[in-house]
């Protein structure tokens, strides 16, 4: 019966064209459903996520519908039996361009430098209506708001045009709670509580705020002129790393198509660009999987001997977001996660340490610079427990975006570049290492190693079908020679607050969790290439990871010749004391940094 | 002997609390505390001549009463039976004293409904409700009427809903109790935020229990157990008697589980605002009740099918709900009888601005302008014409002399392009400039819109930007077009009520007095003459006696000439302060 | 007082407390009640007005009959009092002087009851302001 009900269609008028359509369906989907295009500028719909961002706020998706006095937002009124709607009658059109008046005039006109130009859907839409002058922009006040830079993101809220993404974001996906429209009126803006900065509010970082920001009013925080100073600077080695989810998306930057491998051109683009040694943060994944695989094992290890301190379950700690989010909501349980450092941050430790000696050298005349699909590393690689004398591990982390700019700065043809490899040794990587980039990714290269170091078995298939897909949390229990190890995996905070309730109340039932604070991984990070909403872009660019995993020679990260290298010449054995003192971490409680400062 | 003295809001901002002190201190020291009680009540209505003391069975009606009166109340009335002349209402025409309220001009068009029991019982003893036939209707709908049968002389009541659109009450029951739910809401809207508008408040401070008893009606009708009243924080001393009323109500098994021992249960709890005006769109008052932002949502759905929680709610106004147990004890004929046609019953409305007789009024549905502000009103305070006046708060329209004898229902104010809103009349004269008075509703729109959607969080911003511009004598013939697209598109496009009455102010003024708009832009003047910056203030020299009194008291030395010599204003220094008119004993000082 | 279970209970807490409010409910609408007005100013007070109008106050409520009995000041005949005015419903109000228990008793019972005059009338010589 309720499927039947599911199915009931109705019929409707639009623009002349009779169009049947599921019941429930709003009139922007009706109306694309046929190949007309309403305008939007606020909704955004990432369908695949299941993140919808509907306030109804901008009115510019307005049309008419037959009997009602007012115009209807088309992306939030549902398709009437028999309604009859007209889309773009001069009544509309009039409509639809004095609101987009109003909101220009609100919007500083400061195209030339702002960030997202030639990105942003404000630009597009003001393109589209051909609005070309705002009447009575001479008399019209703007509402104008302090600009607050943190470690990671740039809030200029001039910019804002209270589409709320940003607000949907933060606290109905991420539930991170950082940012809500605040004031009233005029001077509406969507701000942490108190219209306090950033850095002082429960903000994770996660960047996925600006990823759907339509205008220039959230953005990264721009490291790439520190970048080149320190290319210029002859006193300085600059040594990059690039991770996984970056080669997966930078083509996007270049008209590519989404899922294109660039990882070739890439290594090129940034020997291009100066780096003097290109090496790849997939090594730091499989140096994260020793790490970590060796920590769970242990874990397991005790628990399965009935150890009450044995602390599982273990909860993956590569993600910088996803550990500012526990440490700012779940610090009760900062033991829990595994101990292990991010790949970036054990690339940094490593590059600092054990490559400098053998270029010979000094810590303070090599510069780490990563590429990374993330703003929360920005912050990460500032945290001072990642630091040597005041000297990061990771000097400068700029996003995907950021790159790509830096690329068309440099005047790089990229779409003709030659493929090239890593510089050896810390460019070499397995399979395991790439897939780091999507959700599920990690604790699957976890389990192909933990299974053949625990079992002492080779695998006889390495891709675990059962930890990928896009659902938000899933869950697979692996058997690992008789123990049926349970794991579960969630990305997006919302739902890795999910697990972690159930953590709290001691109800959960998994041995290991695997969290990725942005939804679909690394690849849909808050420093990738926009989607402007179409989550099928995320889709493809997952496919691509799966894809280099495939092709790899070695896939999994034990038998990357140069981790076992590193292991002989550096750190003797995984979970080492030298490894401990390099690679692993602690967290804090950061409650208490959630203060109320003017 | 009863001295009932008013607890309203208005009146013990006059210190009516004082006057019952001082009262029961009299009568005590008279040896007269065991005979004659003191009251306080709620609002009379007549705020423009409070503090109210009416003295029964007299039924004598003081008015500006001060605590002094006391003694003089006591020793002359009270002991010796005298009316104290001084304290009566005086008719503004014959001059009479009058001490019986009925035959004021005031009260005499009135039907008191809503008001019923304003100014009558002690707000805070549930008793005295009952004995007007409280809590009658409740134990009515508990023992002899279905559900159903409540909806259905609600609906043929013709009631409709007292807080701006006029929704039928009945038809917006059936709903909510058609939709099927585990927990329904009622919920009584008490965000009052119109300027100058306070019937919800009077009716809430001085008959809290009618609002809970239709309340109670309204859950037994849709099928609802959780009644919440939102109210404004600004409303304390409405807050405090509704506090009273409930625990009086749960005491006496009025409110709580198995009301007179039926099955039927329903509890009332208090919401508070924060006094946001949007909060009075029923689905931004939800939010705000949620704990969320108080900001709408686009409707539908409609609170009657997912409201607070996501459940299935009720929403309406205190003025609806007070008028509803009468309704079910005196039949819905009674109640249809009067008004008109389509709009049933009776309306109170709050009058403010250049009237005589400022205060709370309740006449039927039909009742005149003419009627409401000539007789009622007392007509235009110190003799000046009338000018326009304006209904339905800041969301509402200006009306003119033409459409004085329209009688006022819902559809005839629609009709005239204004509207009922919850009762605010605010009325202007001669000296009220029409394009300052759109300007100064459209700066309350702008600090009360939600910010939520674009066209009322920057189009009002704008159209008071440019309305101030007109008002500077500077706009030009293209700017009111543009002004009248910009209003037209924001009531098109807006997501609630508020944006799309916003610009109402502008538009009414200017589809009745556009001719002043056209002055303003045309020949830079104000007819009106109180736009200030397009005043120009010259010195009449057949009058001027050279006396200097103006030069000396301009504040940026404007103004020269010789001693006993005639004096000139320099326009580019003048800023139009007024000083020098103030300072001319002679007249000679000219504004145009 | 506990919780209403009846509609019963209800009645009986609104006729208890209407009689309460008896003063005020028939101040508001006098025209249909029989209106007495007791003379009360030094004058009347002196020649014992007080106790007159108590007794007013109870009989009348003793004997069912539905009145408003208010005080007022001196009506100009002093050398009569106490004075007291009766208005029956739809009448002209008529004035009595000489009045002490015996006579209002009368009044009571001949006037009020049945419309009867009685002896002591005052001829009415003055006009209300109201």
């Amino acid at each position: 019966m309720r499927a039947r009900l599911k199915m009931e269609t109705i019929k409707l008028t639009i623009d002349n064209k009779q169009v049947e359509v599921e019941k429930g369906t709003t009139i922007l989907n009706a109306a694309r459903k046929m190949g007309i295009d309403i305008p939007t500028l606020c909704h955004m719909h990432l369908h695949d996520l299941n993140i919808e961002n509907k306030p109804g706020g901008c009115r510019i998706c307005v049309v008419e519908v037959h009997g009602r006095r007012n115009l209807s937002p088309a992306c939030i009124t549902k398709c009437d039996d028999g309604a009859v709607i007209r889309t773009h009658t001069p009544r509309v059109l009039n409509a639809r361009r004095t609101v987009m008046e109003f909101i220009l005039s609100d919007h500083p006109k400061d195209c030339l430098i702002c960030p997202k130009s030639g990105h942003c859907d404000l630009q597009d839409m003001a393109n589209r209506l051909g609005i070309r002058e705002i009447p009575g922009q001479e008399i019209a006040e703007m509402s104008t708001y302090r600009k607050d830079t943190s470690p990671s993101i740039i809030r200029e809220l001039d910019k804002c045009i209270m589409c709320r993404r940003c607000e949907m974001m933060c606290n109905e996906v991420q539930t991170v709670g950082a940012l809500s429209a605040v004031n009233r009126g005029f001077m509406a803006v969507v701000a942490p509580a108190f219209e306090q900065n950033l850095e002082y509010s429960p903000c994770t970082y996660c960047g996925q705020c600006v990823a759907v920001c339509p205008t220039g009013a959230l953005t990264e925080v721009d490291h790439t002129r520190e970048v080149l100073r320190a290319i210029v600077d002859p006193t300085k080695t600059v040594v990059v790393q690039t991770a996984p989810a970056v080669r997966a998306a930078l083509g996007e930057e270049f008209g590519m198509k989404p899922g294109t491998l660039v990882t070739g051109k890439l290594v090129a683009a940034l020997k291009e660009l100066g780096f003097d040694f290109v090496f790849d943060t997939d090594f730091a994944a499989d140096l994260t999987i020793m790490e970590e695989g060796t920590e769970l094992l242990t874990r397991v290890g005790k628990f399965l001997k009935g150890d009450k301190d044995a602390n599982i379950p273990i909860l993956t700690s590569c993600c910088p977001g996803w550990v500012n989010f526990f440490e700012h909501n779940f610090p009760d349980l900062k033991d829990v996660p595994s101990t292990a450092k991010s790949p970036q941050q054990m690339f940094g430790a490593i590059a600092k340490t054990y490559f400098a000696d053998k270029i010979n050298v000094r810590r303070q005349d090599m510069v780490v610079v990563s590429i990374m699909p993330c703003l929360a590393k920005k912050y990460e690689s500032q945290r001072p427990e990642f630091a040597v004398d005041g000297n990061p591990d990771v000097d400068f982390s700029i996003s995907t975006r950021e790159l790509a700019h830096f690329i068309r700065q440099a005047n790089i043809d990229f779409n003709n570049l030659p493929d090239m490899d890593f510089d050896r040794p810390l460019g070499e990587s397995s399979g395991a290492g790439v897939i780091f980039g999507n959700t599920g990714g990690v604790i699957e290269a976890a389990v192909r190693t933990a299974y053949e170091l625990h079992t002492g078995k080779k695998l006889s298939r390495l891709d675990f079908d059962e930890l990928r897909g896009m659902e938000g949390v899933r869950q697979a229990t692996i058997d690992f020679g008789g123990f049926p190890l349970n794991i579960g995996i969630a990305h997006g905070l919302g739902n890795a607050r999910k697990l972690l309730d159930e953590v709290r109340a001691g109800r959960s039932k998994f041995h290991a969790i695997e969290v990725m604070a942005c939804p679909g991984g690394c690849i849909g990070g808050g420093g990738q290439p926009l989607h402007h909403g179409d989550s099928s872009i995320l889709k493809a660019r997952a496919k691509a990871i799966y894809e280099e995993d495939k092709n790899k020679p070695i896939r999994v990260s034990h038998e990357n010749p140069y981790i076992i290298q590193l292991y002989k010449e550096f750190l003797g054995e995984p979970n080492s004391e030298k490894a401990h003192h390099l690679l692993h971490t602690h967290y804090f409680d950061r409650k208490a940094k959630i203060i109320i400062k003017q | 002997m009863h001295l009932l003295v008013c607890g309203g809001t208005g009146c013990r901002a006059s210190e009516s609390s004082l006057i019952v002190e001082n009262l029961k201190r009299e009568l005590e020291e008279k040896g007269l505390a065991g005979e004659v009680q003191v009251i306080m009540t709620g609002c009379f209505g007549f705020c423009e001549k409070g503090p109210v003391v009416k003295v029964m069975p007299d039924n004598t009606f003081y008015v500006q009463v001060k605590p002094e009166d006391a003694p003089v109340i006591v020793a002359g009335h009270v002991i010796k039976g005298r009316p104290v002349q001084r304290l009566l209402y005086v008719d503004p025409k014959s001059r009479e004293h009058i001490a019986d309220s009925k035959h004021m001009g005031f009260y005499r068009k009135q039907i008191r409904i809503a008001l019923r029991n304003c100014g009558f019982i002690n707000p805070e003893n549930i008793d005295e409700y009952i004995a007007r036939d409280g809590y009658a209707a409740l134990g009515k709908c508990l023992s002899e009427l279905k559900p159903s049968d409540v909806v259905d002389i609600v609906k043929k009541s013709g009631l409709r809903g007292r807080g701006g659109a006029g929704f039928p009450t009945g038809l917006k029951w059936e709903i909510a109790s058609k939709n099927q739910a585990d927990q329904k809401y009622v919920v009584c809207n008490a965000d009052e935020g119109d300027p100058g508008a306070f019937m919800d408040r009077s009716v809430l401070e001085g008959d809290p229990h009618s609002v809970l008893e239709a309340m109670a009606i309204c859950g037994y009708a849709i099928g609802a157990s959780k009644g919440l009243i939102y109210i404004r924080a600004e409303y304390p001393l409405a807050i405090q008697r509704l506090k009273v009323a409930i625990g009086q109500a749960r005491e006496y098994g009025l409110l709580g589980n198995n009301i007179f021992e039926t099955d039927f249960s329903f509890d009332i709890e208090m919401r508070y605002g924060a006094g946001a005006f949007v909060c009075g769109e029923e689905t931004a008052l939800i939010h705000s009740m949620e704990g969320a932002r108080g900001e709408p949502t686009n409707k539908p759905p409609f609170p009657a099918e997912s409201g607070f929680m996501g459940k299935p709610s009720n929403v309406n106004n205190v003025e609806t709900f007070a008028s509803v147990p009468v309704i079910i004890t005196k039949g819905w004929e009674w109640f249809s009888a009067i008004g008109t046609e389509k709009s049933k019953g009776t309306k109170v409305f709050a009058l403010a601005g250049k009237i005589n007789n400022v205060g709370l009024i309740e006449v039927p549905m039909g009742t005149t302008l003419r009627e409401i502000i000539f007789e009622i009103g007392g007509g235009i305070k110190n003799g000046k014409k009338f000018k326009a006046v304006q209904t339905g708060g800041p969301s509402g329209g200006c009306l003119t002399e033409q459409h004085l004898d329209t009688p006022i229902d819902f559809d005839n104010l629609v009709a005239v392009g204004s509207m009922m809103g919850s009762g605010g009349m605010i009325v202007m004269d001669e000296d009220d400039c029409m394009v300052s008075i759109a300007k100064f509703f459209l700066e309350f729109t702008v600090e009360e819109s939600c910010g939520k959607c674009a066209p009322c969080r920057i189009g009002n911003k704008r159209i008071h930007e440019l309305l101030t511009h007109i008002t500077k004598g500077n706009g030009t013939m293209a700017d009111l077009d543009r002004l009248k697209n910009m209003c037209n598109v924001i009531k098109d496009t807006s997501l609630c009520g508020l944006g799309q009455t916003s610009p109402n102010p502008v538009l009414s003024t200017m589809a009745n007095f556009m001719d002043e708009y056209v002055a303003h832009v045309t020949d830079k003047r104000c007819p009106a003459g109180s736009c200030r910056d397009l005043m120009k203030y010259s010195i009449i020299l057949d009058k001027c006696v050279g006396c200097t009194a103006c030069a000396r008291g301009c504040p940026v030395n404007a103004i020269t000439g010789e001693r006993k010599g005639p004096h000139f204003i320099d326009q580019e220094k003048c800023i139009k302060c007024g000083a020098c008119f103030e300072k001319c004993k002679f007249g000679a000082v000219l504004i145009n | 007082m506990g919780k209403l279970k009846t509609l019963a209970d209800l009645k009986r807490i609104r006729e208890e407390t209407q009689a309460k409010l008896d003063l005020r409910i028939k101040g508001d609408s006098p025209e249909g009640l029989v209106q007495v007005k007791v003379a009360m100013a030094t004058c009347g007070i002196a020649s014992g007005a007080r106790p007159i109008m108590d007794f007013f106050i109870d009989e009348l409520d003793k004997r069912g009959i539905g009145a408003v009995v208010t005080q007022t000041g001196c009506m100009g005949y002093c050398y009569a009092e106490p004075t007291i005015e009766i208005q029956l419903p739809g009448k002209e109000p008529v004035v009595y002087g000489f009045v002490d228990r015996k006579r209002a008793d009368e009044i009571i019972e001949k006037y009020i009851k049945n419309g009867e005059l009685v002896e002591g009338i005052i001829p009415v010589n003055y006009e209300k302001i109201d």
